[in-house]
């Protein structure tokens, strides 16, 4: 996120949520925006292929078509260009490549826009007005933007339209997205990423490597590595032969389950360090017991780059072990002595070579985490980015086309399939199936289904359905619910007896974030 | 800026101050049950009264603003006679089973009871029947305990937003109810828990955590939810190296993101913790079985399997998944094992998943 949390609650005079089930997947993000609507009258755009329960006390709700999310935001920049509603001094002052987003969206009527999205022209007029005119709009987003074979121009257009209006680097405003997982934000700056280190030092800057040459005392490879779907591409093709995986459930998680099993067959040698016997587990060579975040000291980073410190409560479980100890052990045992006291001893180590958690130490996150950049151990660290200026400079307008989603639906398989998260669940299921009280409340998977697509099928609410894409099938009951377009099912993948992706697509990838296509694969039901 | 005495200090606080806070700024311990800094004042329990010269009636302390020249008594006698006969009449329908209730130790109405000495009502009519038996496997509503002070209500509407309960009835017969009056399931219910987070008494409790061990016997540990990427502080409850449940933390400067609110996962779903089903010792494939191992042996042939293959088919045909749910710590000892050790940059994790 580019702003804070709080500032959803306290700030912002308009949100506009695109592809985020925030009261769902960020419950309490959603309530503090839904006491922001409440208590301070901001106002919502939701844009979205469901019916989310932000929807019902949205200004401007607008149900598109899933994958056609590009159009929806060009049109709104066309819009708010025509009507001279953007901010010329932020323009002029702090962006580049204006006038080619101009030219881009130029063909991006709202009448276009309705064809193609199917949501009234007026109503995306109505939404381009209200985001441009107010003083402080946030952007927030999730997966609904990002999980598409053009993921990266989605986000481009959402940056487009922040920087448009000049809503970004001042309080209430921002392109948010709202990350998924307890530590998603905090694995991506600790360089769990193939092309860079930590702080997001790229590994083909020489420079950078040298660096972490210095510091670790190796020589280091200089070619970015691969990312986790063409890891999975590549061991099918028997490229890969090993893959060591920690806290990870791609057979649950990895678009098309068949593709990934076959790839995990194919290995030579699989390490899963875990804290369950997962569906990945079970086609491991070597188990490695590690410990739940209750079992370890450490911290995690949330979305709005906050370091938080977490706390050992209790005992690794039977002989399990903290999984810094253990990647301490084969690291040593391969020939590398790694030995750190506690994790704090390695927290030193990041900061000593990640400028931006440089001023970042255990004792100043005792009592409230520190948000980052925080340069050095007197900075407040630093709740709104871009305030004067952006990492590069001047932010650049991308100006981005539509382009068609790698399957759309056809004669055989006319219905969309979109696929995510519900409140009660979690990613795979690991540890929420495995919480009594929550498997007792939500036991199954459903699939969603507009009553008019359901009343073609024949299917009622409650009937058992086949669900099925070129990939495979899934047998699940139908909930035939209003909060879903017509000729659009969703379901979750929370679950390995149903598993959603058993039927996504592992070949339409992200071209720059190698990122599956989960939002959008064509698909049929039928009633069984 | 406003001056006033209380207990016959001298104190200043701005205009719009509230009398309860004014006198807890000046050291006086004013029992509350349904006053909550965080939700709109209700002024209902009465819990709070004070005596100010010069007026004809004991004034609730939570809804009066202090005013100039006020001079307060926040424990005379006639203030004390009055929160023993508000505490007499809240008895009156409570069900009194401290020895077997969740709340027993955490409670503020049996702390203000133990305070002013009050073990019976002399107001007890027909015993209070308004148990909730509702089938949700999350929060436990017995009403047969509830005092009526609406934090539930108000946290409901104000916190989360999501409006499933009101009060139902008048005079003796109001009890908090959802919409019909049905199980929370089939309300708008997101079971987040923050009517359980603000009841002062035992009628909202965690029917996850019942019978594992009263609060006053469990240790507390200050640390982060592990489900989405919010990141919303929680006390964890420990006893006997086991989490028995989970507290809000509803302090800012402790729990900066959330202030105390959770969600159904953060506040009820812990036990996986504690599964029968976790992973206690390494696994090691042997003609096709997974079969326990000593750490030493699992060690050994994962570190000497890696670097054969690292020998036979190059750095480049290996990578490590790191995880989006483990610590930085560990995140960057992951990629550290990948690139210096391992030598490659095949390092990544389920961001895009």
């Amino acid at each position: 996120m580019t702003n804070s949390i709080k500032d959803l609650e306290e700030e912002a005079e308009v949100i506009f949520l695109i592809g985020t089930n925030t009261t769902e997947n960020h419950p309490v993000i959603g309530y503090k925006i839904r006491q922001n609507v409440l208590k301070r009258g901001a106002k919502l755009i939701v844009a979205d292929p469901r019916r989310i329960e932000l929807a019902d006390i949205a200004e401007i709700y607008l149900p598109f078509k899933p994958g056609t999310d590009i159009v929806l935001l060009n049109a709104m920049m066309n819009v708010i260009i025509k009507e001279d509603l953007l901010d010329e001094e932020f323009i002029e002052k702090r962006t580049e490549g204006f006038e080619e987003l101009k030219a881009t969206v130029k063909k991006y009527t709202p009448e276009m826009a309705e064809a193609i999205c199917g949501v009234p022209a007026e109503e995306i007029v109505k939404a381009a007005r209200l985001y441009a005119k107010a003083d402080k709009a946030a952007i927030c987003y999730s997966m609904g933007v990002t999980q598409h074979s053009k993921g990266t121009d989605n986000v481009f257009a959402i940056a487009n339209l922040a920087m448009l209006t000049g809503n970004i680097g001042k309080p209430g405003s921002g392109v948010n997205p709202l990350r998924g997982q307890n530590n998603v934000q905090g694995a991506c700056d600790m360089g769990g990423l193939p092309d860079v280190y930590t702080g997001y030092q790229k590994v083909e800057v020489e420079e950078n490597r040298i660096k972490f040459e210095k510091a670790w005392g190796v020589k280091l490879p200089p070619e970015k590595g691969l990312t986790l779907t063409e890891i999975i591409n590549e061991a099918v093709k028997g490229n890969i032969k090993a893959i060591y995986i920690i806290g990870e459930n791609p057979m649950l998680s990895d678009p098309d389950s068949r593709h990934v099993e076959e790839a995990l067959d194919n290995l030579e040698f699989l390490v899963v360090q875990d804290i369950f016997l997962t569906e990945t587990a079970l086609k491991a060579d070597v188990v490695l017991p590690g410990a739940s975040f209750a079992e370890k000291d450490g911290t995690f980073t949330n979305t709005e780059r906050r370091v938080q410190r977490v706390r050992k409560a209790i005992k690794p479980r039977g002989n399990a072990k903290p999984d810094w100890q253990i990647l301490c052990e084969v690291a040593s045992r391969m020939g590398y002595p790694m030995r750190y006291d506690s994790p704090e001893e390695i927290f030193e180590e990041i900061r000593s070579l990640t400028p931006s958690y440089a001023g970042i130490t255990y004792e100043r996150i005792e009592k409230s985490g520190i948000q980052w950049p925080c340069p050095h151990t007197n900075h407040l660290g630093t709740p709104i980015l871009h305030k004067e200026t952006f990492t590069r400079g001047l932010g650049k307008f991308h100006p981005v086309e539509y382009r068609e989603a790698a399957e759309m639906p056809d004669e055989e398989y006319p219905l969309i399939l979109t696929t995510g998260r519900s409140l009660y669940h979690y990613h795979t299921g690991t540890m929420t199936r495995r919480v009594a009280a929550i498997d007792q409340h939500r036991p199954h998977n459903e699939v969603e289904i507009n009553p008019r697509t359901a009343e073609t099928y024949n299917i009622k609410d409650g009937d058992m359905i086949k669900l099925s894409t070129r990939r495979g099938s899934i047998k699940l009951k139908a909930k035939v619910t209003e909060n879903i377009k017509e000729g659009i099912v969703f379901t979750t993948f929370h679950f390995g007896e149903a598993a959603a992706n058993h039927l996504t697509n592992a070949n339409s990838l992200d071209p720059v974030a190698k990122i599956p296509e989960f939002k959008l694969a064509a698909a049929k039901i039928e009633k069984i | 800026m406003i001056n006033l005495t209380i207990d016959g200090k001298n104190v200043t606080v701005p205009r719009g101050t509230m009398l309860l806070e004014a006198c807890r700024l000046a050291g006086a311990d004013i029992p509350t049950l349904c006053y909550d800094p965080e939700l709109k004042l209700a002024g209902s329990c009465r819990m709070c009264v004070v005596e100010v010269e010069g007026r004809r009636t004991l004034a609730a302390s939570c809804v009066t603003p202090a005013e100039e020249g006020m001079v307060v008594q926040t424990e005379s006698e006639e203030v004390v006679e009055a929160r023993k006969v508000i505490l007499e009449l809240l008895l009156a329908r409570h069900r009194l089973d401290c020895h077997v209730c969740e709340k027993d130790g955490n409670c503020r109405l049996q702390d203000y009871c133990y305070r002013y000495g009050v073990k019976d009502s002399r107001f007890k009519g027909e015993e209070p029947h308004f148990y909730k038996d509702d089938p949700n496997p999350f929060i436990e509503r017995d009403y047969d305990k509830c005092i009526m002070c609406t934090k539930c209500v108000r946290a409901c509407a104000e916190i989360t937003g999501a409006f499933a309960i009101n009060l139902k009835n008048r005079g003796h017969e109001v009890v908090i109810s959802t919409a019909f009056d049905g199980g929370l399931k089939d309300s708008t219910c997101v079971f987040c828990g923050q009517c359980v987070m603000v009841c002062p008494v035992g009628a909202l409790v965690s029917k996850v955590e019942k019978g594992r061990g009263r609060d006053y016997q469990t240790e507390k540990v200050r640390t982060i939810c592990s489900y989405c990427g919010t990141g919303c502080t929680l006390e964890l409850k420990v006893l006997n190296d086991q989490v028995v449940g989970v507290n809000s933390v509803r302090d800012e400067r402790l729990s900066p993101v959330n202030r105390g609110a959770l969600c159904v996962k953060g506040r009820f779903g812990w036990d996986f913790v504690n599964s029968k089903e976790r992973l206690t010792q390494p696994l090691v494939r042997k003609d096709g079985e997974l079969v326990p191992v000593s750490w030493d042996e699992a060690l050994d042939y994962t570190a000497s399997r890696l670097k054969e293959i690292k020998e036979r088919w190059g750095a480049g045909s290996m990578a490590v998944f790191t995880s989006a749910r483990t610590t930085n710590e560990e995140n960057y000892l992951a990629q550290k094992l990948a690139r210096a050790v391992i030598g490659t940059n095949n390092v990544d994790h389920c961001a895009r998943l």
